[in-house]
């Protein structure tokens, strides 16, 4: 955690300040989640060079929940740590939507699958650039240093996401198919994304918080764009009932966290 | 996908500042240019090594080969008056 964003504390710690801790906390969480998900292509990529990119990617997520999970702790009473957050917290209390948390497999697979890896990072990074670019302007200082800086970030993985789905969608008969069923798997998880109802509207109405509705319509554009060009069908598939945001998570995320968590929980305090 | 001998080799020079030339830094694999591209950011750059790159398919590079050792490069080794260890260089010059 850098000084400048966890001394990022409200002079006045006003009735706004909850709000502020639930929302970085949210989304946190997703960047939390995300990162420890695909840590699980380190040393299992197609190819060593796509292993690096993997890695440097979730790493960019893992930099992203540190500053936003230390932010959120900050602004909580009593303060928190990152780490209590990360790992001293059960799942009802993640406040993840369900499309990160999941494995990448199909559905009735088992082995990661990397079509639906890269529908995932293309859903997921158009939608957290044009998160973090509105939030950039945050009337919160902290928030719009961390997304000012992420924005960056969550811009190559996008244009990496891209290159992929391009790539494998115009490429073979055989890499189009899969690459369409990753898109079919993951599309109906889209929707959560876009709920404003985690988002308190008085953050919104004092330009803290960026309400996650007005980002769909951009985001369908770019991905339609992406879905053409890569001559793939956009997916015409129910979002699912979603609830990450209120603690309801897929039965895949208790693995994720039993993973994530176990070795701080067994050694409470150890640091390395 | 699981053969990498699948995708060719690529040379990657990184420029590490303005004003240098830009130096060979590895080799990587990639189905093509773009991606060459990208895969040498992640390998090469992460630590803000460059400031440009680029890559060039290995197939492209017509290298010097070590059974031509002796021809081409002992012939420069008593030619010392190439070196220019000749010149007296003046007081108070000092870069030349």
């Amino acid at each position: 955690m850098t000084p400048e964003l966890s001394g990022g504390r409200p002079a006045t710690a006003g009735p706004g300040t909850d709000k502020s801790a639930s929302y970085a906390l949210c989304l946190g969480d997703d960047a939390l989640v995300m990162a420890q998900r695909l840590g699980e292509w380190i040393a299992a990529a197609p190819q060593l060079e796509e292993d690096v990119a993997l890695a440097n990617i979730a790493l960019d997520q893992l930099g992203q929940a540190r500053s936003l999970l230390g932010y959120a702790g900050s602004l909580m009473q009593p303060a928190r740590s990152e780490d209590e957050l990360a790992y001293f917290r059960d799942e009802r209390d993640f406040r993840n939507v369900q499309m990160v948390e999941r494995t990448w497999a199909l559905p009735g697979g088992t082995g990661s699958d990397f079509g639906v890896t890269m529908a995932r990072m293309l859903i997921w990074s158009t939608y957290q650039v044009e998160l973090y670019s509105r939030l950039a302007s945050s009337a919160d200082e902290t928030l719009a240093a961390i997304a000012a800086k992420a924005v960056k970030e969550v811009d190559y993985h996008r244009d990496h996401a891209t290159m992929w789905v391009l790539r494998l969608g115009d490429g073979t008969e055989e890499s189009r198919t899969r690459m369409q069923a990753g898109l079919e798997a993951e599309w109906g998880y889209a929707e959560e994304l876009f709920d404003p109802s985690y988002v308190d509207q008085e953050l919104v109405a004092d330009g803290v918080a960026v309400d996650p509705s007005v980002i769909r319509d951009p985001w369908n554009s770019r991905i339609d764009q992406v879905l053409a060009e890569a001559t793939l069908a956009r997916p015409e598939v129910s979002p699912v009932r979603g609830g990450g945001r209120e603690g309801i998570h897929t039965e895949q995320m208790g693995y994720l966290l039993a993973e994530m968590q176990h070795l701080a929980r067994s050694h409470p305090g150890a640091s390395w | 996908m699981t053969d990498r001998r699948d995708w060719p080799l690529w040379e990657v020079f990184v420029r590490a500042r303005r004003g240098l030339s830009h130096v060979h830094a590895g080799s990587l694999h990639a189905p093509d240019a773009e991606m060459a591209l990208r895969n040498a950011r992640d390998l090469y750059t992460r630590r803000q090594e460059g400031v440009s790159l680029w890559v060039v398919p290995a197939s492209a590079i017509t290298a010097s080969s070590p059974d031509e050792k002796d021809s081409f490069f002992d012939p420069a080794g008593d030619k010392i008056y190439r070196h220019p260890t000749f010149y007296d260089i003046p007081e108070g010059v000092e870069h030349l």
